[in-house]
């Protein structure tokens, strides 16, 4: 697959979803949040890190770049819109997906690894894990818990839409446990870890590695 | 005695006492500014002078002994003090660049902008010499944590230094968290950053030739900082909260574009520039007249082409301003469109403000009139002092003290001690604090916090770095040079721990006001010893920072020299934890015996917290160190290593107990204690380390096998506990003592 990787001004794991993505034989380009297009990609992800120091909001100001008409318009093909971290909350806030991020309920930043149980393993994402399998992978974010209205989290959970829910410790205070969510289409997920930094056994886990084959599985 | 040519439009300053108490000048290193220069200065001139002539510019006590230090060798690329960082070649056609600097008089007065401040200013000097800076590491000093004040400045600094780093994309892999009474009032922020660079990559920071365009890029110049090297170069006493307008305010977000946007350009279009530079201590002052000095040229500054944030400003507060995220480049006349070019694609603006001239006179021009013309050679020639140096005698007689008059420690209290030294600040887990710091960012970081030493590799490289920080204040206040010696052998043995060879220093050089003998003493001794014991481990000084005066009203901190310690892995893939790893592994004690004499408690954090004293010798053997440093990456290197840990603070016991704890495995020493337990179990002998092998491995020749991984308990002599209880007291310290505060 010929993975776009979007770069905000203030993203920083565009280059570390680069590596991973072509540690598994992929092509990934990082993608100037000032293009226009989209075109001729099969799979866009948006990395972590502070788009525009997270001023005003996480991810406020980054869903106004240039490249944000055209990820609308590659995620209304169907093709996989993949955000962690900063990306998740950018996707929040240009309403790709739903809910908002808040500052972690310990009121401190935190990185560390963290367990995820995958709630559905029948997805576009999760088609490499097995059901109900815990997966660790690390977490580093002072602004992820994950919140929105009783009948949306209602809503998200009738519809099979949270893929990913915290498990054992709650790093943040995400509402059920809720570390990732998709869209109703199931092409657009976000989550707060970082499979990235689980993708190579030298750095302490590949975890993150399901995910990425999960894409690739199903989308080339 | 020649006479510069007094600038055209601006008369002499008068320089009263009130002036020259504002720029931290005395009366007679004003008049040797005049007889240098035949005149007295104007104004714009003295505040220039008076900032590089400052402690903090100017080194005026700590440079004369930097002679000292051994320099050179076969893989430095820089001279020391010469450019922003030191540089040292790690094969494969790479580079590393690394400093450590401080940042404490800002931290004490507003810890989270003074912490931050000094992460972005570290991570500037690595990006001036053109490298992509790879990690970060913070060697923080605070007084008792009990104090809410000292509470504030720790929470503070910690926020203050993840709220920069994280924001940068550089993970903060390292550093050391020590509480001292001495500190209060006074902490120490020194903040270190490496860097990797392509060999034929590198810049330095000269102006060039004459002709050659001076070109500011990042922030707006505003108010803030004003006089910060000043600040930095007196003591702290209650007047110095009203300092805080001196205390710069960060933003993160402009220096990550900053970074992206130079290292960038360096790697890809190098030829457009001459040199680059950051502005820091002193702002386009020290930046500009620096790099003139360097280039052996002049310069000629407009000050009405800085662009500004605040209105109003004169040539004075321009010139002097420490606004952050601020770059000089020294750009080629005909790429200067391309400069201005380049940084816009990253929505920076890049100006002209002035070029390098052919005359050595450092001028300053305000619209035509022209405020400063004074020469390079006189602003960067500041006096040096060598002042009286005494032992301090209270210091001496306590090291004189005979721990063996100390009653033994009791067998039925050896757990309680134990468990004691485990929640100790110094010694308990410091999750706490790198939780908040993004330390896997950049997906190089193959060992992390809580280890010996941090691992970081190299995309393409077989080869890794190692990292850590050692400042050991205790025991440099007891002996002076011993300790320093001791701070070096510590963070070699840190290094070596990983299977790294350690290769080259940076230092830190935290010390009370210098004036006065005693301090002054400390200063020399801690030099001495810190060159000597680079001399033995062959690790030249590639960088470092001087930080006098840290002294508030309750008195002089503890004297502490940093060691920051780079080692480079010939295979990352081979790199050792201190984690215990498989039930069945046998452990082994390397370097001196199990057995140690009363004499090792000295300095001890056993003695602090069981006798309440900080007394006795500081032993040193540096033969048995470098021995002990190569034995350890010799036996990484041939895979031999299962875990390896070195023993300092706490001693075998605590070193033993946190192997297990980190591996979540416990284990049982059969070796028979003899001798004083005490210090056996808690004594800080150097040269020492634990390490766990398969049970086939014969280590005989260097060291006595002790004992055996396994179970879930921690076995040593009279010390019987379950790990859950070790670990328990060993990861709570810190949140207890901070969490809610």
């Amino acid at each position: 697959m010929r993975f776009a990787v979007l770069v905000f001004p203030g993203t920083w794991s565009d280059w570390d979803c680069v590596h991973a993505l072509e540690d598994l034989g992929q092509a990934a380009e990082r993608v100037w949040h000032r293009e226009g297009s989209l075109d001729g990609y099969d799979g866009v992800i948006l990395p972590g890190g502070f788009s525009y120091g997270d001023h005003l909001r996480c991810g406020a100001i980054a869903r106004f770049s240039p490249v944000m008409s055209a990820l609308d318009r590659f995620a209304a093909t169907g093709k996989p819109v993949f955000g962690s971290c900063n990306g998740f909350q950018i996707l929040c806030e240009a309403g790709l997906l739903p809910g908002v991020l808040l500052r972690n309920a310990s009121l401190q930043f935190r990185c560390q690894p963290q367990l995820l149980r995958v709630e559905r393993s029948d997805t576009g994402f999760t088609s490499a894990c097995t059901p109900s399998q815990v997966l660790q992978l690390p977490i580093s974010h002072g602004e992820g818990q994950y919140f929105a209205e009783p009948s949306v989290l209602d809503e998200l959970e009738d519809a099979g839409r949270v893929l990913f829910r915290y498990h054992g410790e709650n790093p943040n205070g995400s509402l059920r446990d809720i570390a990732g969510v998709t869209n109703a289409a199931g092409n657009v997920l976000g989550m707060m870890p970082h499979p990235e930094r689980a993708s190579d056994a030298l750095l302490g886990g590949i975890d993150g590695n399901h995910i990425w084959r999960s894409m690739i599985e199903t989308w080339s | 005695m020649t006479i510069s040519p007094p600038p055209a439009d601006a008369a002499p300053a008068v320089a009263t006492d009130e002036v020259l108490a504002q720029i931290a000048l005395s009366r007679e290193e004003y008049a040797l500014a005049c007889e240098m220069l035949g005149r007295a200065p104007s104004d714009v001139e003295l505040g220039m002078i008076g900032a590089l002539w400052s402690e903090h510019c100017g080194y005026k006590h700590s440079r004369p002994l930097f002679h000292h230090f051994p320099t050179d060798g076969e893989h430095i690329l820089t001279r020391l003090g010469e450019e922003n960082a030191g540089a040292i070649d790690i094969g494969g056609g790479m580079v590393a660049v690394m400093k450590i600097e401080s940042h404490n008089h800002p931290s004490a007065i507003e810890p989270y902008e003074g912490a931050a401040t000094g992460v972005g200013g570290i991570v500037r000097d690595i990006f001036a010499m053109g490298a992509q800076p790879i990690a970060l590491l913070d060697s923080l000093r605070f007084g008792p944590l009990d104090d809410p004040r000292n509470r504030r400045l720790c929470v503070g600094v910690v926020e203050g230094i993840g709220g920069y780093g994280n924001c940068l994309g550089i993970p903060t892999v390292g550093g050391e968290l020590v509480i001292g009474e001495s500190y209060s009032g006074n902490p120490l922020v020194n903040a270190m950053c490496l860097g990797i660079a392509p060999r034929d990559s590198l810049i330095s920071a000269t102006a060039g030739p004459p002709g050659t365009q001076l070109m500011i890029v990042g922030a707006d110049t505003g108010r803030d900082g004003l006089h910060g090297a000043t600040f930095a170069s007196v003591e702290l006493d209650e007047s110095s909260a009203e300092r805080r307008p001196a205390v710069q305010v960060g933003n993160p977000f402009l220096e990550k574009s900053l970074m992206d946007a130079c290292v960038g350009l360096v790697r890809e279009h190098r030829e457009w520039l001459e040199g680059l530079q950051d502005c820091g201590a002193a702002g386009i002052t020290s930046s500009t007249v620096e790099m003139a000095e360097r280039a052996g040229t002049g310069i000629r500054i407009q000050t009405q082409r800085v662009p500004r944030r605040e209105s109003g400003m004169s040539p004075y507060e321009v010139m002097l301003s420490e606004s952050q995220e601020r770059m000089i480049a020294a750009v080629k006349p005909q790429h200067v469109d391309d400069v201005r070019a380049w940084f816009e694609h990253w929505e920076l603006h890049a100006e002209v403000i002035g070029e390098v001239t052919g005359d050595g006179i450092a001028r300053v021009l305000d619209g035509e009139r022209e405020v400063a013309a004074a020469p390079v050679s006189v602003m960067t020639n500041p006096p040096s002092y060598t002042p009286d140096a005494k032992r301090d005698p209270s210091s001496a007689a306590r090291a004189a003290f005979d721990p063996s008059t100390l009653p033994d420690l009791a067998p039925a209290a050896a757990n309680d001690a134990l468990l004691r030294l485990l929640s100790s600040p110094n010694i308990a887990s410091k999750r706490w604090v790198y939780r908040q710091y993004d330390h896997m960012v950049g997906t190089n970081t193959v060992v992390a916090p809580g280890s010996d030493a941090a691992v970081l590799r190299i995309r393409g490289l077989q080869q890794g770095l190692a990292v850590c920080t050692d400042g050991p204040g205790r025991a440099v206040e007891l002996d002076p040079y011993a300790g320093a010696v001791r701070a070096v052998a510590e963070a070699a043995r840190n290094v070596a721990c990983t299977g790294a060879r350690p290769v080259a220093v940076t230092d830190c050089l935290n010390f009370a006001n210098p004036e006065r003998p005693a301090i002054y003493h400390q200063l020399q001794e801690s030099i001495t010893g810190m060159a000597d014991a680079c001399r033995a481990f062959g690790t030249p000084v590639v960088s470092g920072n001087a930080s006098l005066y840290n002294e508030s009203e309750d008195g002089p901190v503890t004297p502490t020299p940093v060691v920051g310690m780079l080692g480079i892995i010939s295979d990352v893939q081979q790199a050792v934890r201190m984690a215990f790893q498989d039930e069945g592994d046998e452990v082994w004690l390397l370097g001196a015996g199990l057995e140690q004499d009363a004499l090792s408690l000295g300095g001890s954090e056993y003695l602090q917290l069981q006798h309440g004293m900080s007394a006795g010798p500081i032993d040193v053997n540096l033969d048995a160190e470098v021995q002990l440093v190569n034995a350890l990456v010799a036996l990484a290197e041939a895979g031999a290593l299962k875990s390896a840990h070195d023993c300092s603070d706490g001693g075998l016991a605590v070193a033993l107990a946190e192997c297990a704890i980190a591996g979540g495995v416990g284990l049982t020493v059969d070796a028979e204690i003899k001798g004083r337990l005490d210090a056996a179990l808690f004594g800080e002998a150097g040269a020492r380390a634990i390490v766990s092998t398969q049970p086939s491995a014969d280590l005989t020749r260097i060291g006595v096998k002790i004992g055996t991984v396994g179970g879930d308990r921690i076995q040593l002599g009279p010390i019987d506990m379950p790990l859950a209880e070790a670990s328990e007291a060993w990861e709570s310290a810190l949140p207890n003592l901070l969490d809610g505060s």
